[in-house]
C-alpha cells in the first residue's frame, strides 16, 4: 500500500511539475515558483556555490558595480565529487546557496527532486534565450512553456584532436568520417601507435559520441521516464568502440593520471575525440609535442554531415529556498552574458561560453602556437552550432555513470562488452528511479 | 644448524625463524614506504619531466621551486589549510584528550549509580563510525546556524569514546587508590588531585588517546565536505581534494596537489615519531600488573 502511494506521488510530482508548464501564466496557484520572483528590498547579500576556479574575480566585477547586491562565492569539490549531494543536504536544511553550479546531466536530478527554483516569471530570463544556443536553452527548460531552471554557463563542444605532423609523415588523410577513423586506426597500429585512447570512466564523453549519432539514452512522455541505453545509435556507438577495442586499435590507459599524460606526451596517441577545455588537458599534459597539434571536426557517421558531440558544460541555478531569487537569478543572467564576465571565467577556469556571441570574444580569436599556430576556437565554434537540441539527461546522472562504468572497466579488462555494460547500467538506472518512486517504463 | 642445538634451553629463536620474520618486515616496511618515496621524488619535478622520468628516482631537483609555487598560489591558501588542519586536529585531540582521560578516570576512580551504564554507553560510541554521524551533525548544526564555521569541525572532534575506554583502563591499572586517598587525607581538592597526581601517572595512555584523535581527525574528511563551504576553513585534506577535482579546468593543479600532500604528511610524521616512545609505553599499559 504505502509502495502505491510512494508511486502515486512521484508520479503525482512528476506530474504536477509538467503540468505547471501546460498551465497558463494566469493561473496562480499552480505556478507558485514562477510568481514569487518580486525584487527584495534593502540591500541583498546572495551565496553563490560553484567550484570554477577564479569564480569570485567574476562576482567582484559585480560586487563592484551593484552596491545593493553582493555575491559571495563559496566552493567545494565539483558536483559528482560531492557538492551535488552538499546541495541536497543543504536545501533539507534550509540553509543552501541562493546560487549553484550545476551541469547539465545533473539539472533533470535537481528539478525531478524539486530543488532548482524556475525563473520563467523573473525579469528578463525569457527574453535571454535569444541570447544563447538553442540547444542549451533546451537543456535548461526541457522544452516545456513557462519554465526555466537554469542559466546555461558554458558547453562543451567535440572536435577532434590530432598529431598533424605524425598523420602528415605517415601518409595518413585526417578521417572524416568514424569508416576512415577505423581504417586509420589500422594504419597507425601498424606503425606502432594508438589512434586514440578509450576512456573507460569518462561516460558522459561516451554519451557524448552518443548524442554526436543523434541517439537518445532518456526520454520523458510527461508520464514516464524511458531508459534506452541500448537504442540503436547508442548500440551502434557501442559496438563501433567494441571493434576497436577487440583488435586493440586503441589504448586503454586510464584517463586524467600521469600515464594518459605519459602516453600522448610520448607520441603513443595520435588523435583525442574531446571537447574544447580539452586544448589545455593536452598543452599541460604534453608539453613536448608542442606544435604538433591540430584540430579537425568530429568524424561524422555520414560523409557530408557535420553533426557534433557535446562533453561537459554547466548552468547557475537558483536553488530552492532562496529569499531572493529575482537578484539571484539578475546575477545568473549577467554572469553568463556580460562580456567581462565570462573573459574572466574562461581566463581563470577556461571554460567556453554558451551564448551565441561567445565565440566571437577576444580570448578566442588568436591561433594557439600548441596547436601549429591554428584558430582551433573557430573549429568548436561551428561544432557549437551543429550539436543536437533534442539531447535528454536522466534524472539519476550520477549513479548511472557509475554503474556504466563498472561495466566499461569489466569490457576493457576483457569481460563482456560495452553493450553488455549499457544494458547492465540501464537495468541498474531503472531499478534506481523505482525505487525513487519515479515513474519509470520496464 | 648447530646453534640451535647449543641454544636449546634458551628463548632465543634459530636463526631462519628471526631472518623469515625480518624478511617479512623488510618487505612490509618496503610496501609501505615506496608510495612515500614517490611522492617525494614526484614533488621534486617539474611539470614536463614527470611522465618522461624514472618515476622512482630524480630528474632534475626542482622541490624548493614547487613548494614556492604551491606556496603563492590563490595567495598561499595551502598553508591556511594546513593551519587549518594543525588547529582542527591538534587542539581538537588537547582537548578530547583532556576530556576522555577526565570521564575515564572518573569512571575507574568513583563510584556513583549509573557508572556502568554510562560506560556501556560511551563504549557503543565506539561502534558508531565518524561518517555516519556527520549527517545528523549537519541538520543539527543547521538548526542553530552554525555550519561553514570553524566550530561545526572542531566541537564534533571533542568527543572520543575509544579514548574514554582506554583511560578508564589505563586508570584503574595505574592510578592506586591510596594514592588518591593519600591526597585527600593531605587536603587536596579531586580537582587538584586529578590534575596533579593521575595525570601524571596516566602520561603514556593521555599520549597514546592523543595520538590515537589526532590522526582520526585529520582524517576524518566526511565531516568538513558536508560542513564546510569556505575555502578559508578547509582542512588540508579537504583543501588537496577540491583541488584534485579541478585537474580537468587547471591540470596544472595536479602538481600543486603532490607537492600539497608531500607538505601535508609532515605534521603526522612528526608527530609520531615524536611521541613515539610514549604510544609504545601506552600500548602496553596495564599488562605488567
Amino acid at each position: 500500500m504505502s509502495h502505491r502511494t510512494a508511486l502515486a506521488g512521484g508520479a503525482l510530482l512528476l506530474i504536477s511539475a509538467l503540468a505547471l508548464s501546460a498551465c497558463s501564466p494566469a493561473g496562480g496557484n499552480g505556478g507558485t515558483d514562477a510568481a514569487a520572483c518580486t525584487p527584495s528590498e534593502g540591500k541583498v547579500n546572495l551565496t553563490f556555490t560553484s567550484w570554477l576556479p577564479g569564480m569570485e574575480d567574476a562576482a567582484a566585477i559585480w560586487n563592484k558595480e551593484n552596491p545593493d547586491i553582493q555575491v559571495e562565492v563559496q566552493t567545494g569539490p565539483n558536483g559528482n565529487g560531492g557538492t551535488y549531494k552538499n546541495f541536497f543536504n543543504q536545501i533539507e536544511a534550509g540553509n543552501a546557496p541562493d546560487l549553484g553550479q550545476i551541469e547539465y546531466d545533473a539539472l533533470p536530478n535537481f528539478r525531478v527532486q524539486d530543488g532548482v527554483v524556475n525563473l520563467a516569471d523573473c525579469a528578463g530570463v525569457t527574453d535571454a534565450k535569444s541570447k544563447f544556443i538553442d540547444w542549451t536553452w533546451n537543456q535548461v527548460t526541457f522544452g516545456e512553456d513557462n519554465a526555466v531552471y537554469a542559466i546555461p554557463q558554458d558547453i562543451g563542444p567535440e572536435a577532434l584532436y590530432y598529431r598533424a605532423d605524425l598523420f602528415e609523415a605517415a601518409g595518413i588523410p585526417v578521417p572524416t568520417t568514424w569508416d576512415e577513423y577505423a581504417a586509420a586506426a589500422e594504419q597507425i597500429k601498424a606503425q606502432g601507435g594508438y589512434i586514440t585512447n578509450f576512456s573507460q570512466s569518462d561516460i558522459n564523453a561516451f554519451a557524448g559520441l552518443v548524442w554526436q549519432a543523434d541517439g537518445q539514452w532518456f526520454s520523458n512522455d510527461g508520464e514516464n521516464w524511458d531508459v534506452k541505453l541500448d537504442s540503436e545509435e547508442s548500440t551502434k556507438v557501442a559496438d563501433y568502440w567494441q571493434g576497436l577495442l577487440d583488435k586493440d586499435l586503441v589504448g586503454t590507459v586510464a584517463p586524467w593520471t600521469d600515464e594518459w599524460n605519459a602516453a600522448y606526451n610520448s607520441g603513443e596517441m595520435w588523435t583525442w575525440v574531446s571537447a574544447v577545455w580539452g586544448a589545455n588537458t593536452i598543452s599541460s599534459g604534453a608539453p613536448d609535442t608542442s606544435g604538433k597539434w591540430a584540430v579537425a571536426p568530429m568524424p561524422q557517421w555520414k560523409a557530408g554531415e557535420s553533426a557534433a558531440g557535446n562533453w561537459g558544460g554547466s548552468t547557475t541555478a537558483v536553488l530552492k529556498g532562496s529569499k531572493h531569487p529575482y537578484e539571484a537569478a539578475q546575477f545568473a543572467l549577467w554572469l553568463n552574458t556580460d562580456p567581462e564576465a565570462l573573459t574572466s571565467m574562461n581566463k581563470s577556469a577556461n571554460i567556453y561560453p554558451a551564448t551565441v556571441d561567445g565565440a566571437s570574444l577576444p580570448a578566442f580569436a588568436d591561433g594557439l602556437d600548441f596547436y601549429g599556430g591554428q584558430k582551433i576556437y573557430d573549429v568548436f565554434a561551428d561544432a557549437a552550432k551543429n550539436v543536437n537540441p533534442d539531447f535528454t539527461w536522466g534524472p539519476t546522472m550520477t549513479q548511472t555513470y557509475t554503474d556504466v562504468a563498472d561495466g566499461f572497466s569489466a569490457a576493457v579488462s576483457g569481460s563482456g562488452t560495452l553493450l553488455d555494460a549499457l544494458k547492465s547500467g540501464q537495468d541498474k538506472t531503472i531499478a534506481a528511479l523505482k525505487a525513487a518512486a519515479i515513474p519509470v517504463k520496464g | 644448524m648447530s646453534s640451535t642445538v647449543s641454544t636449546r634451553g634458551s628463548a632465543r629463536e634459530s636463526l631462519l625463524s628471526r631472518s623469515a620474520a625480518m624478511l617479512v618486515m623488510l618487505i612490509c616496511a618496503f610496501y609501505f614506504l615506496v608510495p612515500i618515496w614517490w611522492l617525494f621524488v614526484a614533488s621534486t619535478k617539474d611539470r614536463s619531466q614527470f611522465t618522461t622520468t624514472n618515476p622512482l628516482w630524480f630528474g632534475d631537483f626542482n622541490l624548493f621551486e614547487n613548494v614556492v609555487n604551491l606556496a603563492t598560489y590563490r595567495d598561499g591558501v595551502f598553508f591556511r589549510w594546513m593551519l587549518n588542519s594543525i588547529l582542527y586536529a591538534g587542539a581538537g585531540a588537547l582537548l578530547a584528550t583532556l576530556f576522555s582521560t577526565m570521564a575515564g578516570y572518573a569512571i575507574a576512580k568513583y563510584a556513583f549509580r549509573g557508572r556502568e551504564a554510562a560506560f556501556n554507553i560511551i563504549l557503543g560510541g565506539v561502534l558508531v563510525p565518524a561518517t555516519a554521524l556527520a549527517l545528523p551533525l549537519f541538520l543539527l548544526f543547521s538548526q542553530i546556524g552554525a555550519t561553514n564555521t570553524f566550530w561545526s569541525v572542531f566541537l564534533p572532534s571533542l568527543v572520543s569514546p575509544f579514548g574514554v575506554y582506554l583511560a578508564r583502563i589505563y586508570a584503574s591499572s595505574s592510578v592506586p587508590d591510596e594514592i588518591i586517598e593519600a591526597a585527600r587525607i593531605d587536603g587536596a581538592g579531586e580537582v587538584r588531585t586529578f590534575f596533579t597526581v593521575a595525570t601524571r601517572l596516566m602520561a603514556p595512555a593521555m599520549v597514546t588517546i592523543f595520538l590515537f584523535q589526532f590522526v582520526s581527525i585529520w582524517n576524518n574528511f566526511f565531516l568538513p565536505l558536508i560542513m564546510l563551504r569556505d575555502e578559508s576553513l578547509f582542512p588540508v585534506t579537504m583543501g588537496l581534494y577540491v583541488w584534485n577535482t579541478q585537474v580537468s579546468q587547471i591540470p596544472e593543479i595536479r602538481a600543486y596537489v603532490i607537492v600539497g600532500a608531500l607538505l601535508s604528511i609532515i605534521p603526522l610524521i612528526i608527530a609520531f615519531l615524536g611521541l613515539q616512545r610514549f604510544w609504545r609505553n601506552g600500548l602496553g599499559a596495564g599488562g605488567l600488573k
